[in-house]
């Protein structure tokens, strides 16, 4: 391997925008209890962060947009604010 | 084809985290082609809003190969890959399934700057895909009015409202006679992954343009991106079709607006909420224009209703 070229390649990563729950003003919280299971905040949600098994949010890169709550048929989901960080 | 949410595979086209807007449409729309059309795929994009959500180098949000080309190229490098892998496949170099070869471009890249590449490779019959997610502006460079922008929408660069219509690129696509045009809407997910995975089957130029409400440039609640995009179909703003060799079909619900089935929302509903037409809500002349919209609307719907009769 001579090969001393870079080239410009970039490799799939979570957080490639960088740790983006650090963008949220407003929190989703899920009350499972009224959850249906239809997936639809699995399926709608941007950044792919609800879990499709169990519904868990990846805080970490939830950007707070409120898809999810505003989607969910069931109004399991909640938008909190969030506190001043 | 029926498709069930739950059969939907885990798999993802773009990872947490990404560097688009919270909320973004292009974002959703991806995620919900990738879910379609599998990892066996090659995505080429070209400048917009899609190119800049990757993140920085050498980092990217996007799961599978993507070759970031010029504007001018889309038709034109998607065909060459195509045609590319499948003399490697007849030399037998390759073997396998071929993967799906597919543009993510916007509305500026497929409706203005890409649109003789794209227009050239549908005559030709080119084994690929190219979707136009449609944002009806050019979001990434700052919300400036595009062919896809609707008239009397507000942008950067017009700023008292558009003075022209959109053009109508899905139909001039279906008049290519290509083997399959199609459009689809976020807030209609299962119609959307159908025809993503029709789209997959069929060799040769395909199709699929996907109307992208993107908040920013729109100027309404993020946590609403799904529903602008379900009332721009209840209202008959955004029509939901699909063609086999030129065969129009129209889907529910815009086969039911068409049929007088079932009343379109109320048009006010849709547009009250953008800030991007807000010059319309005190102008002296509203009611006329809401009627001129409108008469537009039920124009288009007559206009594919009839198209679908050939
Ligand atoms: C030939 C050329 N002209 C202009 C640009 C600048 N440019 C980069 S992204 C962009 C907007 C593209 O709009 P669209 O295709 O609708 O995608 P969106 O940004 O809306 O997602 C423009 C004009 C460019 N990169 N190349
Ligand atoms: S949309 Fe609501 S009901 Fe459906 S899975 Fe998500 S939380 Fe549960
Ligand atoms: S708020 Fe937005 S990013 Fe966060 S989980 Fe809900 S849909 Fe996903
Ligand atoms: S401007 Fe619109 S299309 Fe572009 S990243 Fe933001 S939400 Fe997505
Ligand atoms: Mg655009």
């Amino acid at each position: 391997m001579n090969d001393r070229s870079i080239y410009p390649l970039s490799q799939p990563v979570k957080g490639a925008g960088g740790k983006t729950g650090s963008w949220r003003t407003a929190k989703p919280v899920i009350d499972l209890e009224k959850c249906s299971g239809c997936l639809l905040c699995w399926l709608f949600c941007p950044e792919g962060c609800i879990g499709k098994n169990d519904r868990s949010i990846d805080y970490a890169y939830c950007k707070g947009c409120g898809i999810c709550g505003a989607e969910c048929p069931k109004k399991a989901i909640v938008m909190v604010k969030e506190e001043q960080r | 084809m029926s498709i069930s949410i739950k059969d939907l595979p885990d798999f993802e086209y773009v990872l947490p985290g990404s560097a688009a807007c919270a909320g973004c449409p292009s974002a959703i729309a991806l995620r919900m082609v990738g879910k379609a059309l599998g990892e066996n795929a090659i995505m080429l994009m070209t400048p917009s809003c899609a190119v800049a959500s990757i993140g920085p180098l050498p980092k990217s949000c996007y799961s599978i190969p993507v070759l970031n080309v010029c504007f001018a190229s889309a038709g034109a490098s998607a065909a060459g890959l195509a045609m590319a892998l499948d003399a490697l496949y007849e030399k037998g170099r390759l073997t396998g399934e071929k993967p799906t070869i597919f543009n993510w471009a916007g509305d500026g890249g497929t409706y203005d700057i890409g649109f003789q590449g794209i227009s050239a490779a549908a005559e030709r019959n080119d084994d690929f895909i190219h979707f136009c997610y449609n944002n009806e502006a050019y979001s990434n460079t700052g919300m400036q009015r595009s062919g896809a922008t609707p008239i009397y929408a507000a942008t950067t660069t017009t700023p008292l409202g558009k003075e022209v219509h959109r053009k109508n690129l899905p139909l001039l696509m279906l008049e290519h006679r290509v083997p399959y045009v199609a459009t689809a809407s976020l807030a209609y997910p299962t119609d959307l992954i159908r025809k993503v995975k029709k789209a997959k089957d069929i060799r040769g130029f395909k199709y699929i343009e996907i109307h992208a409400p993107c908040y920013t440039g729109w100027k309404f609640p993020s946590s609403d991106t799904v529903k602008m995009s379900r009332l721009a179909v209840q209202t008959g703003s955004w029509l939901l079709w699909e063609a086999e060799f030129g065969k129009v079909v129209l889907n529910s619900p815009t086969s039911l607006l068409a049929a007088e089935k079932i009343k379109p929302a109320p048009l006010e509903e849709y547009i009250g909420k953008q800030g991007r037409y807000a010059h319309l809500a005190d102008s002296p002349q509203k009611e006329e224009i809401l009627a001129a919209m409108e008469k537009e609307i039920r124009r288009e719907l007559k206009f594919m209703a009839a198209r679908a009769e050939l």
